[in-house]
């Protein structure tokens, strides 16, 4: 009653902050400037926020809250276009609602799609914000609950998601996942620095790989070779079907699933630690647990959007928690934040333990500011789906180009190193592979992305549960057996049994027919060989390092699964569903360009940058491209390549960017773009 | 498309109206350097998330408003092999016109003065134009900071201490080696990805033993000793102008580490174990950030950049803001900075052998 007491009147002061024209002025101006930037696959809130940094000093505390707030709300909003449109995941918080939400956009229903997400993330926002206000007084100790066995146990959860999403042959799915953490472990382990899958005389993968690049080289460049390689629109109706109403209508159905989505992207955004990237899987799961007919997810069900949707922009309100509370950023954007609250005013607000208590009205503005940008962002972005998604019905050809100039520029922004479209690359064949003979995306996703976490948390927890077993049998065993780890432990099992058993009704990645037994066979000798490669590896780290375990242990178990394939191919005739093939039948073997001429492109544009720097390979690339393979003229592909050399100049010189350089740039000294 | 061009709009106008900001500030001075219409490089080694960050987003508008011609300043993050990489980038840029920067933490010179294989750049080369220092304090538990018989640390010495830490070559090896100075037994979770993260660990009850850099003890600490979870322990202290360990300024009622393992018994505060571990403070915490201008910079450059850091420090609200943001640190330029530079990057042959055994030792790593 007493904290009430004390909550009522900051609450009440928080809505006279917020309610003057000038911040919401800043509000909605931060809003467009988030939407503008959220659109873009690998820019977020980090890139927006250190545009608006140089603002912030000595700014009107609450003005730049608004103004930053406003931004940092929408981009969970705003980068579903990316991932209902072209497939491709616009941030680790918007992973899931690809897997759905692409395939309407295919079916004609993109605007439909669209609108279901955006009332999703609206409603997400709003249920976020009305549950903090009350929980927020609470928070700390039940946050300070949740120890190192806690966040192992929910990375762990997240990881069992895995099994729903395996696809129809499980094991098939569960050696993805391993594939994906294994490739999660490469660069200097955590634990003492030694080195996986790679060597100082070679420092670009020492760091290991950036999640922009395996998200958009698995998801995104497999989709656009293949639509490219069909030489078509997305969407493969001529008409587009389901305006922006029925996906509000879509919604309100669904409201239920849209409330407990929104409460488990709060819970688990409020867990320091975790943050976005297994929000949405979770969300994903619970979905199609819950759905009756689950024969639908993956080709376009749009409970498999509203689920994810719901929690990604609640999981922004619930990361204020352990921003606010415990100076502790839940993401790199809420670090920035974090970093720029201090710069405003005269630095009088501080956040961490003692945030409550000084600054109460405060904290509830940002709160509500944050369902308030939520309400505008939708607003915004809801006129605008209708629209955006007649992009969905444009010739390909005309599109690609350009969206290989963005997601280079993406990838290259990870690390500022010509290596990071290598890697793009390389991913994305592998990405393209893997589409090819049904082996779970998904699946290799959710592994890459917990394989650090989940190693981190094993190593800490072992060797915390060690000192407290010293002390006593008891105290070890209620450190690692809390009530919280047995909850969630069931859960789990459940979780597992449950998805296993539904999975092969799940097939995320369509319908895809057997054919010859050769080529599936060579892709999985490979993937085993170099399973082995990074078992051998890692167990060639001296053995009192702890950075051996995790990654022998996943490439131990990935062995047993590979043979166990090997030895089902070896058994089962040709037809059978694990010599799954697309090349052999479907959109795929009936596509107008084969693989190698359109993967061709791409590394042409690679190629080109690493001699003549990105910016003289990008107008070789987009001008040769429109001529030789969209067919235009060659006044329409000048102009095509002015625009497009414009707009990402533009957009380079806005976020103060660089471009990768070439050999050329070695030599001569060019000015701005060039150089 | 039409929104994005808004956004150019909109931060055009930004862009319009801090620079309206701007000219409003007068200045007088008359530097050889005009910088009016560039754009000075900030180059920080460390993502955007780091203390680094911090230190650098503080400084970037101040300084922009004190150089000549109010240039925009921005800050370029460029993380990577802790900071070994960005490091190198700077060694390989030639100076042109003062308009690239870098700033350095204790977390480059320490991969410096190991010999790290991976770094190829030397500080020698380098002209540094501020050095900002910063402390650490130490902090226990109510329960076992009551064990404490004053300074006398003896009463700790049987129990099992947990330290979340970020690696065995990082700054935290002057706490860790401290409390084996003084006989603890502390062992190291590793995997920690900031000291924030050390916090949560001790305020879950994990870990048992701490520390913090003197900012974030500020902002995450004191809240903790007000609220009764948590005890100051000690600081590493300041150095005076004679290299003297004494009290830190921003915590003058707290002891230091000198005066802790004076106390306790079986600790030295004199030879080669000491010796190691003040060389190694000095280098991380005393002069933990520096600028720095490339390698041959125009003595220009060289003034003009100290006059823009002096003018920084002359404002009249600037200990004020800097007390908050940074701590009550000298903020050094000139050849005060010049000496900090030189006691930060140079630790003597054994000191650097006794470190580099120390940690194959304890952790097994090898730095060769």
């Amino acid at each position: 009653m007493e904290i009430i007491m004390e909550a009522l009147p900051a609450l009440g002061s928080a809505w006279q902050l917020i309610l003057q024209p000038v911040v919401l002025g800043y509000l909605v101006l931060g809003v467009v400037m988030g939407l503008c930037i959220g659109v873009f696959p690998g820019l977020g809130g980090i890139a927006g926020l250190s545009l608006l940094l140089p603002f912030m000093f000595g700014m009107d505390p609450i003005l730049g809250l608004a103004l930053m707030v406003g931004m940092v709300a929408v981009v969970p909003t705003s980068d579903t276009f990316a991932s209902v449109l072209m497939g491709i995941p616009g941030s680790s918080a918007s992973q899931a609602t690809v897997l759905d939400g692409f395939p309407m956009a295919k079916k004609g229903q993109a605007a439909r799609a669209l609108s279901a997400a955006f009332a999703s993330s609206l409603f997400g926002g709003l249920v976020g914000a009305s549950f903090l206000t009350v929980f927020i007084l609470i928070a700390r100790p039940i946050v300070l609950e949740f120890r190192t066995p806690e966040l192992l146990m929910i990375t762990i959860f997240g990881l069992s998601m895995v099994g729903i999403l395996a696809g129809r042959v499980a094991i098939k799915g569960i050696v993805a996942a391993g594939l994906g953490m294994l490739i999660g472990t490469i660069g200097e382990g955590a634990s003492s620095g030694d080195l996986r899958m790679s060597s100082y005389d070679f420092p670009y993968l020492t760091d290991g790989l950036k999640l922009v690049i395996v998200g958009l080289g698995i998801f995104a460049i497999p989709e656009i070779i293949s639509l490219l390689r069909q030489d078509r629109a997305i969407s493969q109706e001529p008409e587009l079907g389901g305006g922006w109403l029925e996906g509000v209508k879509d919604w309100w159905a669904n409201i239920w699933l849209s409330v407990r989505c929104s409460i488990i992207g709060v819970i688990v955004g409020v867990i320091p630690g975790l943050g976005g990237s297994v929000v949405d899987w979770i969300a994903y799961g619970h979905a199609v647990q819950t759905t009756k007919d689950k024969s639908r997810f993956g080709k376009g069900e749009v409970r498999g959007v509203i689920g994810p949707e719901s929690s990604n922009n609640a999981k922004e309100g619930g990361g204020l928690v352990p921003t606010l509370l415990f100076g502790i950023p839940g993401s790199g954007s809420m670090a920035i934040f974090i970093g720029a609250i201090a710069l405003l005013g005269s630095g009088q607000i501080e956040v961490g333990p003692a945030m409550l208590k000084n600054n109460l009205d405060i904290t509830y503005s940002i709160v509500w500011l944050l369902a308030l940008a939520n309400v505008v962002g939708t607003i915004i972005c809801i006129a605008a789906s209708g629209g955006i998604a007649k992009l969905t019905t444009i010739r390909f050809a005309l599109l690609a180009p350009f969206l290989f100039m963005i997601i280079s520029f993406a990838a290259f922004q990870s690390g500022q190193n010509l290596m990071d479209l290598v890697a793009l690359l390389a991913i994305g064949f592998l990405g393209i592979m893997m589409r090819r003979f049904d082996w779970s995306r998904p699946a290799f996703l959710i592994g890459f992305v917990l394989a650090r976490p989940a190693e981190t948390y094993a190593n800490q927890a072992v060797q915390i549960a060690q000192s407290q077993f010293r002390k006593s049998l008891g105290e070890g065993f209620e450190y690692i057996f809390s009530p919280i780890v047995i909850i969630l432990l069931i859960i789990t099992v459940i979780s597992v049994v449950l998805g296993l058993r539904q999975a092969k009704n799940i097939l995320a990645e369509g319908d895809v027919q057997s054919g010859s037994k050769r080529a599936p066979l060579v892709f999985l000798l490979i993937i085993t060989a170099y399973i082995a490669y990074a078992f051998y590896d890692a167990a060639s780290i001296p053995s009192y390092s702890r950075d051996r375990t995790f990654p022998m242990f996943v490439a131990g178990v990935c062995l047993l699964g590979c043979a166990a394939l090997i030895i089902r191919m070896m058994l089962k005739p040709e037809t059978n569903t694990i010599f799954a093939d697309r090349e052999l039948n479907g959109e795929d073997a009936d596509a107008s360009h084969r693989l190698w001429p359109t993967l061709f492109w791409f590394a042409a544009l690679l190629g080109l940058t690493a001699l003549f720097g990105f910016i003289l390979a990008l107008g070789a690339f987009l001008f040769s491209f429109m001529k030789v393979r969209a067919g235009v003229s060659t006044i329409y592909a000048i102009i095509y390549t002015a625009c497009g050399i414009v707009f990402m100049c533009g957009m380079a010189w806005l976020l103060n960017r660089d471009f990768p350089p070439g050999l050329l740039q070695e030599y001569t000294n060019f000015p701005w773009p060039f150089n | 498309m039409s929104t994005f061009k808004t956004t150019r709009r909109v931060a055009a106008s930004l862009l319009a109206a801090a620079a309206a900001t701007f000219s409003f500030q007068a200045h007088a001075d008359g530097h050889s350097m005009d910088m009016a219409g560039k754009t000075v490089e900030w180059i920080i080694p460390f993502s955007e998330t780091g203390g680094s960050a911090k230190w650098a987003n503080f400084y970037a508008p101040l300084l922009s408003e004190a150089l000549p011609g109010q240039p925009t300043v921005v800050v370029k993050f460029m993380p990577g092999a802790g900071s070994t990489k960005g490091a190198n980038y700077f060694q390989e840029q030639e100076f042109e016109d003062g308009t690239t920067i870098f700033g350095s933490s204790g977390s480059t010179q320490f991969p410096f003065l190991l010999g790290d294989p991976r770094v190829k750049f030397d500080y020698a080369d380098w002209n540094v134009v501020l050095a900002s220092g910063t402390g650490g304090v130490a902090y226990l538990p109510p329960d076992l900071a009551a064990k404490m018989d004053g300074m006398d640390a003896s009463a700790l010495k049987d129990i099992d201490f947990i330290y979340g830490n970020q690696g065995a070559t990082r700054l935290d090896l002057v706490p860790t080696l401290a409390w084996e100075m003084l006989g603890l037994n502390v062992e190291s979770v590793m995997g920690i990805k900031g000291r924030g993260d050390g916090r949560l660990m001790f305020e879950r009850g994990e870990a048992n033993i701490d520390y913090q850099t003197s900012s974030s003890y500020l902002s995450g600490v004191t809240p903790l000793v007000e609220a009764g979870t948590a005890v100051p322990m000690m600081t590493w202290g300041a150095l005076d102008d004679d290299g003297n360990i004494v009290r830190d300024p921003t915590f003058p009622e707290i002891p230091t580490f000198k005066e802790v393992c004076e106390s306790t018994e079986g600790c030295e505060t004199s030879g080669e174990q000491w010796d190691a571990w003040k060389a190694f403070f000095i280098a991380g915490f005393p002069a933990q950030k520096m600028v720095f201008l490339p390698n041959g910079a125009s003595d220009a450059a060289i003034a003009t950049y100290t006059a823009a850091f002096e003018a920084v420090k002359a404002r009249p609200d600037f200990a004020e803001i800097s007390g908050k943001r940074l701590g009550k640190y000298p903020q050094m330029t000139g050849a005060a900075a010049k000496k900090a530079l030189d006691s930060a990057t140079k630790v003597t042959p054994e000191a650097k052998a006794f470190i580099i055994n120390w940690l194959q030792e304890k952790y097994g790593v090898s730095l060769n």
